[in-house]
């Protein structure tokens, strides 16, 4: 729908595969041949299903004909390991659920097979998802495919960095406070945070319930467009999953953003505590006039307690966490430790089987979550954080409600990251300084509106800086349309990190702002 | 370093998380959770006086399905990935745990 079909792009191989001019088993090796040939260095898979995808793109193949209206029909995609894929590992990059296998698939996963999707493997993420660089993975830090030296983001590095090495043109993967978003951004690809029960969390790992929403990362608007049309929709399963109007592709982009109005939050951006980086600066106000070129109105957002959104965040996401991880617990599934007859006996004993499971089934990050949420729910406690960050976090969304109702704004545009990829090591000791780089992406959880980063230019030293939007409830449509104007104006996704090293490939051309 | 954490709330709240904790852990853990705790303290000064306190997205709807008995997990697919599964009588399978009531 918005650059023409690109034999790269899930739109491109869908169209291909429908045709009958590439075959899913020819497009299903390539993307095999790539993991096998670039993934030893950048680490982004926990496991590759090579055996079931080639089966499942034979299968594709021989019902081709039957089969040529499905939307993903022979898309190769990767899976967050946070999500649940039957019988196949799911570990959450994590010891204590080594060698789990689900019984069920999640419900994303099961529209995305019926949408003729082939999964091609699992992808690296922080532990459980807490992290912002893949660093706190079981499995060890993704690296970045522009600079090897460099994060991948996090929590899904694995994922952005999926795509933008071109294993598969689609990687599905959660967001609670930035997930999908800030690798995106450092890894030059599109990635989609849906609104809040837009999309089922049945079979995601739990991590912040209220928060937690699963989206896309692709290489192009339309396709991320494609992939929220496969898997947006109520579930059973998923109670605050519900059928609002659908965001539908086709009615999105139009070319032009003529009639729309973006707000800038200028005062959080300028803010020193952001940290807002002159080169990520200088490339979101290019791509902010490129959309004012093609026709928006940019004006001056009013989000007076977004400068809150960083502290009410990290008391509400762990004190959830904290909750939802008590069922890791050495008794229902993964990893056990603790219970050798040495341990004495009594209750004290299953006490003691479930603290030391804990011990050494949890790293660093996972346990100063647990810990920091247990403390802010414990007893005399509640009200000074917890309670606390709930009232704030309802102001951040009335000044959203604001924003859009009274002041007129479609959608909110910020950088999504304050800097661009940061060097592996350099805030792993850190956890404030890790926090801190999720100012512009966590507000989209807390009020539970869409948001979409979109690649917009790179550093000069070469890398990638993005761009996100944020929308009205249910209004992914919007971050569509003026994601694909920026994506007319500026197609920075068809360049390509060069293979072994940093750097871009010339193949493809470049993308300039324009 | 925060003066509102201490190493003995630290290990407090490791016992109620039924987490243990290493030593290093502990004092690791007494800094980095004090420097986020005081990071914290800017909320004190928002004005929360007009704010909702138990917001959260979605809250507006809450669907409520008909109450009907559905197939379950079937339990050998239920057990199959515990650490130390039992088998009982008449071929039922257990979840085992350490010895709670002596």
């Amino acid at each position: 729908m918005t650059a023409p079909p690109d034999d790269r792009t899930a739109t491109g191989i869908r169209a291909a595969i429908a045709g009958g001019d590439r075959s899913a088993v020819e497009v299903c090796r390539e993307s095999l041949d790539r993991i096998a040939a670039e993934d030893p260095r950048l680490n982004a898979m926990t496991v590759v299903l090579r055996e079931e995808a080639l089966a499942r793109a034979a299968e594709i193949d021989a019902r081709r004909q039957e089969w040529s209206d499905l939307p993903l029909l022979g898309v190769p995609i990767t899976v967050k390991d946070v999500i649940c894929t039957r019988g196949q590992p799911t570990t959450a990059a994590s010891r204590i659920l080594r060698g789990f296998r689900p019984a069920y698939d999640a419900t994303v996963v099961t529209r995305l097979r019926a949408a003729g999707a082939v999964i091609v493997g699992k992808t690296n993420c922080d532990e459980f998802a807490m992290g912002s660089s893949t660093e706190h993975s079981a499995y060890g830090p993704t690296r970045n495919p522009w600079a090897p030296d460099r994060t991948s983001g996090g929590s899904s590095g694995g994922a952005a960095a999926a795509v933008a090495a071109r294993f598969a043109p689609v990687s599905i993967a959660s967001d609670t406070g930035g997930s999908v978003r800030q690798p995106a951004a450092f890894c030059g690809v599109v990635g989609l945070k849906p609104t809040y029960g837009r999309v089922s969390r049945y079979g995601l790992l739990a991590f912040g319930s209220s928060l937690d929403q699963i989206g896309p990362l692709t290489l192009t608007v339309a396709d991320a467009a494609a992939v929220l049309g496969v898997i947006a929709g109520s579930d059973p399963f998923d109670a605050t999953s519900g059928d609002a109007p659908p965001a539908s592709p086709a009615e999105a982009p139009c070319g032009h953003a003529r009639g729309l109005r973006i707000g800038v939050p200028r005062r959080l951006l300028e803010a020193g505590e952001a940290g807002l980086d002159p080169e990520v600066r200088s490339a979101f106000e290019a791509a902010l006039a490129a959309i004012g070129e093609a026709g928006a109105q940019i004006v001056d957002a009013h989000l007076p307690h977004a400068a809150y959104s960083v502290p009410a965040y990290y008391l509400v996401a762990p004190a959830e966490a904290s909750s939802n991880l008590a069922r890791y617990d050495g008794v229902r599934y993964g990893a056990r430790a603790g219970t050798s007859a040495a341990d004495g006996d009594g209750a004290a004993d299953l006490a003691r089987m479930y603290e030391r499971t804990r011990h050494a089934g949890f790293g660093a990050e996972v346990k100063r979550r647990i810990m920091l949420g247990t403390y802010a729910l414990s007893a005399g406690y509640y009200d000074a954080y917890y309670r606390k960050a709930q009232q704030v976090r309802s102001l951040i969304r009335d000044d959203y409600d604001r924003a859009f109702a009274d002041a007129g704004i479609d959608v909110v545009a910020t950088p999504t990251t304050p800097t661009p990829a940061f060097p592996l090591g350099d805030r792993a000791e850190d956890p404030l300084a890790m926090y801190l780089g999720d100012v512009f992406t966590v507000s989209a959880n807390l009020t539970g509106l869409p948001a979409i980063s979109l690649p917009a230019g790179r550093t000069a030293a070469g890398l990638p800086v993005g761009f996100q939007l944020t929308g009205r409830p249910f209004d992914e449509a919007a971050l569509f349309r003026v994601g694909d104007v920026l994506e007319r104006a500026a197609p920075w996704w068809r360049e390509r990190p060069r293979d072994g090293a940093g750097g871009a490939d010339a193949e493809a051309g470049r993308g300039g702002n324009g | 370093m925060s003066r509102r954490l201490t190493r003995a709330e630290v290990e407090r709240i490791a016992a109620l998380a039924r987490l243990e904790l290493t030593p290093d852990e502990a004092e690791l853990f007494t800094r980095q959770l004090g420097e986020v705790l005081d990071y914290a303290e800017r909320l004190q000064a928002v004005d929360t006086s007009a704010a909702a306190a138990g917001w959260r997205p979605g809250a507006a709807a809450s669907p409520l399905r008909v109450d009907e008995g559905r197939p379950s997990l079937p339990p050998d697919d239920a057990v199959a990935n515990a650490p130390d599964p039992a088998a009982g009588p008449a071929g039922a399978r257990f979840f085992r745990v350490p010895r709670v009531i002596g």
